[in-house]
């Protein structure tokens, strides 16, 4: 009886190995292996879209940025000028110099092919057009060999580039016809035809649908970028302002939580109501200019503001208060300690929040599309004024423009712009991370 | 059971008063933080605020240039008067009233910028020096008062973030009293120091009394006995006795003081 209770006050140490594992700690571990299979699992995923997504955009888009271009050494004699020069129908003459003088050449390759002036204009353009505007412009150059670079249409792009096919042609297309394929075979066979850096397209403008070669992102990023200035002059200084005010100064009461509320509200409402605001507020009410970008940097102000404000009120709240009673307490005013020196402290968080609210803003595309900043736009404007209140578009609206019609050249070129809006970005991002390490102070 | 501290040798001359409180208290939202406190502090005297935590004597001090003014729930009742003004009258503004009455924080927080700026900082925005040479000499002054000259001279445009803590608490109380003071306010200026840097900062306390009526808030009795004159002990928000600093610690009349002092509260 005594032992039984003597045994059962201290119960027999079971001896356990610490080589081995026991039951709990296989399953402990084996559960926590498990977790980390999925976060691996989840980083792939992640990984593989991200790569997917580059290397679509990237194999989509970099053709556009590239284009076929005919280079040839073509020598214009001072007969032929004058020639030229004083006859009625000047261009026309100089094409066909041009035609003949490209039919020898070939000859002279030993490469036997049949074209007319109009199948020149059908690959090349005006070629007489620009040969004269480069001959009246450079007078002396006449009788000396020249290389010229004529820009390729866009079907000899695709053609090349083995989206468009003899199969593909259609009856009755004006702008190809079937024997201009074996032009180019030709060209290229005698070596005229080479790839060049297509600058048109950064720096060009929106061109009609009968020439999608044409186009070029150059006036839409203008216009991006007078959004972009409206924005930062407008949202920064209203939403620094209106961050240090709730923050530092404002009672704390019923009225400061309602817009503490709302402003976090703001940041969630989607692009598109604000599109429909500025819509009736700036454009049917305040009769500002439609399609400018006066209007749309208003619009993307009242986007932008709401992350403005909740990142630089994040970033004063980081401030230790330690630092406001030091210099309250050396008699510094409220003004003065937060001009001093909460807000230097906290400028590396109000600049990142400012570029990302104005990155986000670059990219915005729906409030655009209500305020018709939607438009074809196929010329810069002539002032600076003019660049705020002339209609224009801005990019990602000309990227979805284009992505909209059928010609799939134009859908080369919107891939191309989001290269280029992605590389904006990119931009802007690596500014914030400069900025930010520049202005950040050590404790 | 109990060692008697070593007090200051000098006794307390007689001297003006130079902040009178009268019946004060503070509420933070619905708790009564300090409850009718009635308090001398004299002119160029050391004077110790002690009591355990959560008494009120940091709340008290901070009443003294109006800290308090920066919490939204705080509420001060009572009369509080400077050199027979009283402070919480609707036409002091707080700002000026600080420039008169310097602070030094618990934990060293120099401005991050250069121990120069730090110094430089008050005097400027208080427009105290014409030109460059005036404001040099009394970053100068200021440092050689705060006993950290011979240390910071040559490294003045270095952050004062760089400082060692005891280095850069005695900054701070060189930026307190760059500015020229009436008063200073000391809240536990050395509970972050190490005894070395402590000493340091007690010399210097005891030099700075020749100038200012210095009030310190400490944990430390031992702090309190060696450096102040006189010791206000405070429990549960209540003053419970207030008198020159070797009574306290010798004959206190309160058994709640004796209580504290001898370690059965606290």
């Amino acid at each position: 009886m005594t032992d039984a209770s003597m045994d059962s006050a201290a119960p027999k140490r079971r001896f356990v190995s610490l080589t081995a594992e026991d039951d709990r700690t296989r399953k402990r571990n084996a559960a926590e292996k498990r977790f980390r299979m999925y976060g691996i699992v989840a980083i792939a995923i992640g990984l593989f879209f991200l790569v997917s997504l580059v290397y679509a955009i990237l194999s989509q888009g970099l053709p556009a940025f590239k284009q076929a271009v005919v280079k040839i050494e073509y020598t214009l004699t001072q007969e032929q000028y004058d020639d030229a020069e004083s006859k009625l129908l000047k261009t026309a003459v100089y094409t066909d110099n041009f035609v003949a003088y490209l039919s020898e050449e070939m000859n002279a390759r030993g490469i036997e092919v049949e074209f007319d002036a109009a199948a020149i204009e059908r690959l090349l353009g005006k070629v007489g057009g620009d040969l004269r505007a480069f001959y009246g412009e450079n007078e002396d150059m006449v009788g000396q060999p020249v290389t010229f670079e004529l820009a390729a249409a866009s079907r000899v792009d695709r053609y090349l580039k083995g989206t468009f096919e003899r199969e593909d042609l259609q009856e009755g297309n004006r702008f190809f016809m079937a024997e201009d394929f074996d032009l180019i075979d030709a060209m290229q066979e005698a070596g005229f035809i080479s790839q060049a850096f297509n600058w048109n397209f950064i720096t060009g403008v929106d061109s009609g649908v009968d020439n999608p070669g044409g186009a070029g992102i150059g006036a839409s990023v203008l216009g991006s970028f007078f959004m972009m200035l409206v924005v930062l002059f407008l949202a920064l200084p209203i939403g620094v302002a209106a961050s240090i005010y709730l923050e530092e100064f404002a009672p704390k009461n019923r009225f400061t939580d309602f817009i503490e509320v709302n402003i976090s509200n703001l940041a969630a409402v989607p692009s598109i109501v604000f599109g429909i605001l500025g819509l009736a507020v700036f454009i049917q009410f305040a009769h500002l200019p439609q399609s400018a970008p006066l209007v749309g940097g208003l619009v993307l102000t009242l986007m932008t503001l709401p992350t403005i404000i909740i990142s630089t009120r994040a970033s004063l709240k980081a401030v230790p208060p330690s630092i406001r009673d030091a210099a309250l307490g050396v008699g510094a005013s409220k003004m003065q300690s937060v001009f001093h020196h909460v807000l230097p402290l906290a400028m590396p968080g109000i600049l990142t929040g400012t570029i990302i609210g104005l990155a986000q803003a670059l990219g915005e595309t729906a409030p655009l599309l209500l305020i018709g900043m939607v438009g074809f736009i196929s010329r810069y404007p002539d002032t600076f004024l003019a660049g705020f209140l002339e209609p224009n578009s801005a990019m990602p609206a000309q990227i979805y423009n284009w992505a909209a019609r059928s010609d799939a050249v134009f859908t080369e070129k919107a891939w191309g712009g989001i290269i280029i809006l992605l590389v904006f970005l990119l931009t802007m991002n690596i500014i914030a991370i400069i900025l930010r390490r520049r202005f950040e102070r050590r404790w | 059971m109990y060692d008697a501290p070593p007090f200051t040798t000098q006794e307390t001359a007689v001297t003006d008063v130079k902040i009178k409180a009268d019946k004060v208290q503070v509420y933070y939202g619905d708790t009564h933080a300090i409850k009718d406190v009635d308090v001398q502090i004299d002119d160029k005297t050391v004077t110790a605020f002690i009591g355990p935590s959560g008494c009120g004597k940091s709340t008290f001090l901070r009443c003294l240039n109006r800290m308090n003014d920066t919490i939204d729930i705080c509420r001060v009742e009572g009369n509080i008067a400077i050199d027979g003004e009283d402070i919480y009258d609707k036409r002091v503004d707080p700002v000026q009233l600080r420039a008169k009455v310097g602070m030094v924080f618990q934990k060293p927080n120099p401005f991050p910028k250069s121990i120069y700026d730090n110094i430089a900082y008050g005097p400027r925005i208080h427009g105290m020096a014409k030109n460059k040479a005036e404001l040099d000499e009394i970053v100068e002054k200021a440092l050689r008062r705060g006993a950290i000259w011979e240390e910071a001279k040559d490294r003045l445009h270095e952050p004062g973030t760089g400082l060692s803590g005891g280095q850069q608490q005695r900054l701070c109380i060189a930026r307190a009293v760059a500015t020229e003071p009436e008063v200073l306010l000391m809240d536990e200026p050395c509970s972050a120091l190490d005894p070395i840097a402590t000493a340091q900062v007690e010399e210097l306390i005891d030099e700075l009394r020749q100038n200012y009526a210095v009030v310190i808030v400490t944990h430390s009795m031992q702090q309190a006995a060696r450096v102040s004159q006189k010791t206000a002990f405070f429990h549960l928000g209540n003053l419970v006795e207030y008198d020159d600093t070797s009574k306290i610690f010798t004959n206190p009349e309160d058994s709640r003081t004796e209580s504290y002092i001898t370690g059965r509260i606290g």
